[in-house]
């Protein structure tokens, strides 16, 4: 929950550059400028400039207040996200177009510039909004292709992202957990159940690692853009597919397993015909229970964020941030759910 | 002895006013606001109501599962200590059992409109929210 941005002189500032920079692209100053969202390390605006609307997604240089989070950090540099983009939008995947990345001569600091998309990304709307309905009816086969086709896409550079394994996976995410320094039995059994049984991986790719609902952007005909692409690595694509299936953005339609629009049968095919190996229901179903455990771990770090911030004293909390927090417990019932049906 | 009216019924009296005066005179990012401050009191008042009884319980369990006494947070940890080291594990006698009744009293107090708590409890499924 951010609070309205006001004009401060920085954003006076910001505002000023950013005109500048679209003025220098040949689109025209900066008209509309929203604040979309901004989350604990990244910013997104929305603005229009000539006729274009454009979205800028920035570093919002915010310190990181819990430093034993910061050093398992996943996330890549923005400007690696930008360069994933273009290639998805070469590889046929719907993505938007990525307009700039951000230069230092362009007094933006770290992020880049893409053209606004339209489509809904809210996983509630889209699971339940009659607009949608017959989206959904394509939307899992759908995903299924969009996943091949990622998969696919050869990095120029392999330097771009870090090749890790299903069980170097496990082990961040466990010291992750372990920050929390809170008795959660189901977590620590799931932990054990997915370290006995990681999967062997055969050829790593390109893996998006946060495709699920509530990231895609999505129209009447289905998926217009692929976002949030921070968590990118190298390693088992069935992730992907797994971390789409995961009960926790099924939004309530706990019947539908994948995104709480489709059939996992829906997926696969989507996935083998968009040239896709055959699909391992077993691995992405491993990948499912790790879904659920590395949610609740995320709203963990909730945990931890809002203890920092009490002990601070003097800081306004959000109160997004304690009911983030208390959302760990849906995981644990998932997570007791999904180990009941492996006995 | 403190006074009545009761805290807990000063909260009830505080969430319908919230909902019912103030709520329908807020506009755009504070209608938002206001429906998670109203959840998050909501919480607070399930745990208010539901925590004696269902902290109760899991201890009972925890003795059993674990033949020791103790409080609840050194209960947990020696189950988290006994998963941990690999003395138990799924196939553990009455250990699924345990956490999936200890998640159902948790999600009571946490979130009892989530999907697979109301599937679990036998309401009916009314969708969250976006």
């Amino acid at each position: 929950m951010t609070a309205a941005s006001t004009a401060t002189g920085t954003e006076t500032e910001f505002a000023a550059a950013l005109s500048a920079l679209t003025v220098r692209l040949g689109f025209g100053e900066v008209r509309n400028l929203r604040h979309l969202s901004g989350g604990a390390s990244k910013q997104t605006w929305a603005f229009d400039a000539g006729t274009a609307s454009l979205v800028l997604r920035r570093d919002s240089g915010t310190a990181i207040i819990v430093p034993e989070l910061a050093e398992i950090s996943t996330s890549i540099p923005l400007e690696t996200e930008a360069r994933l983009m273009i290639l998805a939008g070469r590889a046929d995947v719907p993505s938007p177009e990525v307009i700039r990345v951000l230069e230092p001569q362009d007094g933006l600091g770290v992020g880049f510039v893409m053209r606004h998309v339209g489509g809904e990304a809210l996983g509630g709307r889209i699971v339940r909004n009659s607009a949608f309905a017959s989206a959904r009816e394509q939307l899992a086969f759908q995903c299924g292709e969009i996943l091949a086709r990622i998969h696919a896409i050869s990095l120029p550079d392999t330097a771009m992202l870090t090749l890790r394994s299903p069980k170097e996976i496990i082990d961040t995410w466990r010291a992750v957990h372990e920050v929390e320094h809170w008795p959660r039995p189901v977590f620590d059994l799931a932990f054990q159940w997915l370290g006995e049984r990681t999967p062997d991986v055969g050829v790593p790719m390109l893996v998006h690692g946060d495709f699920r609902n509530g990231n895609l952007l999505v129209g009447p005909d289905g998926v217009t853009a692929v976002l949030d692409w921070e968590l990118a690595y190298i390693g088992d694509p069935m992730q992907d597919l797994g971390w789409l299936c995961t009960n926790s953005w099924r939004f309530g339609a706990v019947d539908k397993p994948v995104g709480g629009f489709g059939t996992r049968e829906q997926l696969f095919a989507g996935y083998e015909s968009g040239g896709g190996a055959p699909v391992d229901p077993e691995r992405v179903r491993f990948w499912e229970i790790f879904g659920s455990l590395r949610w609740g771990v995320m709203c963990t770090m909730s945990t931890v964020k809002f203890r920092e911030l009490r002990a601070d004293g003097n800081v306004e909390i959000n109160v997004d941030l304690p009911m983030i927090a208390r959302r760990a417990s849906e995981t644990e019932l998932d997570l007791v759910n999904l180990l009941r049906e492996t006995v | 002895m403190q006074d009545t009216p009761a805290a807990i019924d000063v909260l009830d009296t505080v969430i319908g006013h919230l909902r019912n005066r103030l709520l329908p005179t807020l506009e755009g990012r504070a209608v938002f606001e206001m429906r998670v401050t109203l959840s998050a009191l909501e919480l607070v008042r399930r745990e208010f109501t539901l925590k004696p009884a269902s902290d109760a319980a899991e201890l009972g369990r925890l003795g059993a599962l674990l033949g020791s006494s103790g409080d609840l947070e050194s209960l947990n940890s020696a189950l988290c200590l006994g998963i941990t080291s690999g003395e138990m594990d799924v196939s553990t006698p009455g250990l699924l059992d345990h956490l999936y009744r200890t998640a159902l009293e948790k999600l009571a107090v946490d979130q009892p409109n989530y999907g697979a708590y109301k599937l679990a409890t036998g309401n009916p499924a009314i969708h969250n929210k976006d």
